[in-house]
């Protein structure tokens, strides 16, 4: 098929557009709406396509699999594409509400959709080391709108940021190049089919391990999430907004990719492994959250502390938890864009993101209050939002394989996260607060976080449906013998 | 030569992460540079290493005959060393800013606000 193409190459005509018109933002930023819009479209087919036809393939340049690059979408990447593009559209109209000129002069609006580009690219690829290259584009498009910054807690960010990035690139970089050493290839496919060989070599926890470092660097999973809680806070708020939502998740993604197509047969070790560094993560994020008194710190151990949701139910294995994770990580991008935007809106009205400050929305900004309910909510669990359905999932899958000290961690976690997320609304919203606004919420970004608030309530209302297909897309990643023969048996 | 490469390899990861472990922000960026090195080094020797064979078919034969030399390493290492070229040129320049800014080149006195 060949429109697989279109969701990489869609952002790359529009960063190429754009550059076009090198001084001109307002033009910029339609031309960002635009190709987002085209984007969405664009993912919406090609998930249209794959749930109907199944796993779509494309061999770019006509080489056959294990030789060339191969483009595969199942029902996972589909669904994950679609939330790009969701927040593509989002976060392209709320900078709208304006950027500081000063990363708009350096490429602001080109480079958003360059990080999308290669979010997209990560999702469709089926190479390992066309993988590694996705990341890299990713990466270095990331490092730029990190490191725009003047001041120096912002700098040190950036700087942390870029070297671990950069670590593990090579960690993972050290893998491919083992594994290659073993195999003779990286194609996703044809490694499934030769991993039972690298087994017998005894190589295979050597590379599992190099590989679930890399990973788990790039998702936050403990012990290796330090950075994230350490650097996100700090870059605007639209920018924030896509690290969160999608940065973290292409981590998440490929943990689930090398879980379910190589790791499946064993070694059993490495589930346990992963299990106890979600269990930690969940615990050790959601804890830290509780002494934070800053709106996206706060956020930032939250999103910390959800990866390992999706990541314990993942390590479990069975279809009914690993749909469930699916759900939790589109419902988590949903959501956790949405509250970085919201955190726009609290700094365009106080200046800051600190608790202290804020307070008193719901009287002063009653529609703004009542939008952002919505992500704060659903982030919390309370019933019936989304979080609340892909947490019971989660708890119902965990507990039917029987790992029911995982069940107890989430019950807790999901406890804390109540704690965590209510405070927050009850300070920063609920609370009478003596400051005054000094701006209004500005059209963009509440359109932006309507946009997203409802599709949390549509994701809800539907949650039934959805359901179904997250299951079909865990059945699809658990019977890898459909992905092998659609890449390897040369359909296109 | 493998067993040299091999060495080469691990003598580069372990001055690399050793100069990572240091305070200076110059030692860190040289570290993560030798081990960007190491890790191209590692892949160039786990392809095999075939001397003299290029992998092209010879005049008037139908297919190669082995041994030949693997050229997809190659090409990784290629793009590896691209990749990593360019991120070490904006990590330098990264470091030149914070050096513009703070004035010093140690790690912990970084985001110590004054």
């Amino acid at each position: 098929m060949r429109a697989l193409v279109l969701p990489i190459i869609v952002p790359m005509i529009t960063a190429a557009i754009m550059l076009l018109a090198p001084r001109r933002p307002v033009m910029q930023r339609w031309i960002g709406l635009a190709g987002a819009v085209v984007l969405l479209v664009s993912t919406v087919a090609v998930f249209g396509r794959v749930n109907g036809d199944g796993i779509q393939v494309l061999q770019v340049g006509g080489w056959p699999a294990p030789f060339g690059i191969t483009l595969v979408a199942d029902l996972l990447s589909a669904l994950l594409l679609v939330a790009v593009g969701i927040v593509a559209v989002a976060v392209s109209g709320a900078s709208f509400a304006g950027v500081d000129p000063r990363r708009e002069a350096f490429g602001y609006y080109p480079l958003i959709q360059i990080l999308l580009m290669g979010v997209s690219g990560a999702f469709l690829t089926g190479d390992f080391f066309n993988l590694y290259v996705w990341f890299e584009v990713m990466l270095v498009a990331s490092f730029v709108l990190m490191a725009l910054h003047r001041n120096r807690p912002q700098l040190e960010a950036a700087f942390k940021y870029v070297t671990i990035n950069l670590i593990a690139s090579s960690i993972f970089l050290t893998a491919l190049g083992l594994l290659y050493g073993v195999t003779g290839t990286l194609n996703m496919a044809a490694l499934a089919q030769s991993w039972p060989s690298v087994q017998q070599t005894g190589m295979d926890a050597i590379l599992a391990v190099l590989l679930i470092i890399a990973f788990s660097i790039k998702a936050g999973l403990f012990p290796l999430f330090f950075w994230l809680p350490a650097s996100y806070h700090t870059p605007p708020a639209a920018v924030g907004a896509v690290f969160a939502g999608l940065l973290t998740k292409v981590g998440v993604y490929a943990l689930l990719r090398i879980f379910t197509l190589l790791f499946q047969s064993g070694p059993g070790a490495l589930a346990t492994m992963l299990l106890a560094m979600s269990a930690a993560t969940m615990v050790i994020g959601l804890i830290a959250a509780q002494r934070e008194r800053d709106f996206r710190r706060i956020l930032s151990f939250n999103l910390v502390g959800h990866i390992g949701y999706t990541t314990a139910s993942l390590a479990v294995l069975t279809p009914a938890a690993l749909g469930a994770a699916i759900f939790y990580v589109l419902h988590h991008i949903i959501v956790i864009t949405n509250l970085f935007l919201v955190s726009g809106v609290l700094l365009r009205l106080r200046r800051t993101t600190d608790l202290k400050s804020l307070g008193g929305f719901y009287t002063s900004q009653p529609l703004f209050a009542a939008v952002a309910m919505v992500p704060i909510f659903s982030l919390a669990g309370v019933p019936p939002l989304s979080g609340f359905l892909g947490k019971l999932a989660i708890l119902a899958g965990v507990f039917e394989a029987g790992a029911y000290w995982v069940g107890g961690i989430v019950l807790v976690v999901g406890l804390l996260t109540l704690l965590s997320m209510g405070r927050t609304w009850a300070e920063a919203f609920w609370q009478p607060s003596a400051e005054v606004d000094r701006a209004t919420p500005g059209t963009a970004l509440m359109m932006a976080i309507s946009a997203l608030s409802a599709v949390t309530l549509a994701m809800t209302w539907l949650a039934g449906p959805l359901f179904d297909i997250t299951l079909r897309a865990a059945n699809q990643l658990l019977q890898r013998d459909d992905y092998i023969r659609a890449v390897l048996g040369g359909a296109s | 030569m493998e067993i040299l490469l091999a060495l080469a390899s691990g003598v580069l990861y372990t001055a690399g992460i050793y100069l990572m472990l240091r305070r200076r922000l110059a030692q860190l960026i040289i570290g993560l540079g030798l081990l960007s090195n190491g890790t191209n080094v590692l892949i160039f020797a786990v392809g095999g290493l075939t001397r003299g064979t290029p992998p092209v078919v010879a005049q008037g034969a139908e297919q190669l005959v082995p041994p030949y030399a693997d050229p997809v390493p190659q090409a990784l290492v290629l793009t590896a060393i691209v990749i990593g070229f360019g991120l070490l040129a904006f990590l330098l320049v990264l470091a030149h800013r914070v050096h513009a800014l703070v004035g010093t080149d140690d790690v912990d006195d970084v985001g110590r606000e004054r």
